[in-house]
Formats: C-alpha cells, sequence, structure tokens
C-alpha cells in the first residue's frame, strides 16, 4: 500500500504537538541541569523538535524546500556540537568542572 | 495504520527526551537520545523523507552523539548532581510554553486535507524520488545557502582545533 504523495493521514497538528512538547522538554533540560554536556544534549533536543516542524510542514505543503532547511539545520547543529565541545573541553582544562554554576567569571 | 506508526514513535520520542533530561549519567543520557534520533529518522521515513532519514542517522548518530560520548569518556567526571535550582522557574517557563502552543495548534485545527498546492513545485516533487528532488532544489535554488554552509562547517572547524588544543605559549612560558 504505497502512500500517494499529499495523502497524509495523520493530521499536522499531531506532529506540531510533538515537536512542542520535544521542545518544551529541551528548554526544560537547558535550565534544569547542571551538567554542561547535557545542555548541549538539550539544545539537540530542541533542534530536533524544530527538524520534525519543518519535516512535518514540507510534508504538508508539498514543498521540498523544508527538507532542505533541515539539512541546513544539520549543518548547524555540527558546527555547535564541533564549537560546543571544544569550548567543554577548554572548560574543564581550566576548572576541572563541568558544572555550569562553577563559571561565573561574567557574573557580578 | 500510519497513526500507530505515529503513535509509537511519537511516544518513545516523547519518552527518551525526557529521560535524557532526567537521568543522571551523562552517558545514560546520551544514549537515550541515540534512542531518540534513530526514532526521528523512522518518523521522517513514514513522511517520505527518506534521505533525511538516512542523514539523521549517518549524521546525527553516526557523528554527533559519537562526539558527545567522547567528551563524556574523556572528562570521566562521575560526580552526582542535583538538579539546578532554577527548577521553579524552569516548570513555569515549560508549562507556559507548552500550554500555549498545545492550545495554538488543537485550537487552529489544522486540517488533513492537502493545501492547493502552490506553483509548480508540487507536481514535480510527487513525481521524482525524494533524493533527486532535494539535490536538485538543493544545487539551483539554495546554492548560495549551501556554500555558506560549507564555510560554516570550516570555520567550525578550525574554531574547534584553535579551542580545544593547548595553549602553546603558555607551555613555552
Amino acid at each position: 500500500m504505497v502512500d500517494v504523495g499529499y495523502c497524509m493521514t495523520v493530521p499536522l497538528s499531531y506532529y506540531i504537538t510533538l515537536s512542542a512538547v520535544v521542545f518544551v522538554t529541551g528548554l526544560v533540560g537547558v535550565l534544569i541541569r547542571r551538567n554542561i554536556i547535557i545542555i548541549l544534549l538539550s539544545v539537540e533536543l530542541m533542534l530536533n523538535a524544530t527538524n520534525i516542524n519543518f519535516v512535518a510542514f514540507s510534508q504538508h505543503f508539498q514543498n521540498v524546500a523544508g527538507q532542505v532547511f533541515v539539512f541546513f539545520t544539520l549543518t548547524v547543529a555540527a558546527a555547535e556540537v564541533a564549537v560546543g565541545l571544544a569550548i567543554i573541553i577548554a572548560l574543564y582544562r581550566s576548572k576541572s568542572s563541568i558544572n555550569v554554576d562553577e563559571f561565573r567569571l561574567l557574573k557580578w | 495504520m500510519a497513526q500507530a506508526f505515529f503513535l509509537y514513535f511519537a511516544g518513545i520520542i516523547v519518552l527518551t527526551s525526557v529521560l535524557v533530561v532526567a537521568l543522571r549519567n551523562p552517558v545514560y543520557s546520551a544514549i537515550s537520545l541515540l534512542i531518540m534520533f534513530f526514532h526521528v529518522a523512522g518518523l521522517y521515513v513514514t513522511l517520505h523523507a527518506e534521505f533525511l532519514a538516512a542523514v539523521q542517522i549517518i549524521v546525527y548518530t553516526g557523528a554527533i552523539l559519537v562526539l558527545y560520548l567522547f567528551v563524556v569518556m574523556l572528562l570521566n567526571v562521575k560526580r552526582e548532581e542535583r538538579y539546578h535550582a532554577q527548577f521553579p522557574l524552569a516548570a513555569l517557563l515549560g508549562v507556559t510554553i507548552l500550554t500555549e502552543g498545545l492550545m495554538l495548534t488543537l485550537n487552529r485545527r489544522f486540517s488533513s486535507e492537502p493545501l492547493p498546492l502552490s506553483g509548480d513545485n508540487g507536481a514535480a516533487d510527487a513525481a521524482a524520488g525524494n533524493t533527486e528532488t532535494i539535490g536538485e532544489v538543493l544545487y539551483s535554488t539554495y546554492l548560495f545557502p549551501f556554500e555558506v554552509a560549507s564555510l560554516i562547517l570550516l570555520v567550525a572547524m578550525i574554531g574547534a582545533i584553535v579551542l580545544a588544543k593547548k595553549d602553546i605559549t603558555a607551555r613555552d612560558r
């Protein structure tokens, strides 16, 4: 049974709801965790939530541009992970900790 | 049938994303994020985005998550940590945004019937395969953003090397 293109049997609102739940989970994770690696993982959760939205709307409007934008989001996510983990390693080298509460040099 | 697949993937995605935030051990969090990435790829397959599903598995689980696990092992942090004191703020913000989004979504009642296809794009997309279509659009309409993306990757690579390597001048002193 091949689903022909634009017969989306699952309503778009389901995908948006799923995306909203995952995004809020990532947001709460960024706020409540102290481990900086988990904070970066939560940012990945939020990026994935937006990707689900992009693909669902791309299917809904039958326009492939949404999937191209997911491609760019992936690029940015990869760059963010590389730079973010390098920053974490540099921070760990200077403070021997990855607890975000330890890093308050800019806070007064 | 499609609904059953969606419910399965959505359930696992929500469960594992909550586990990513809730689990204390960073390795367990990364593993549950791995499961979440696989199920997001499955969701892409049900949405007829096969190319993105493959890219999701290769890039996210193959590259990004391995990098995370590598750093977790490199830092070797075993200490238990409590949740942050911002918990009430996070709960308030999360509940507010979630209810707002859900009310918007469920009130607007996005119809499941397709909208009238805008322009000539739609018919061609349905006819050609997914990967071919993405390739054609990516290398024609979005050629400049594609090049900018390659530049971003180059800058990120250089930045990561510069940030993570030891300070040479400090060692010389």
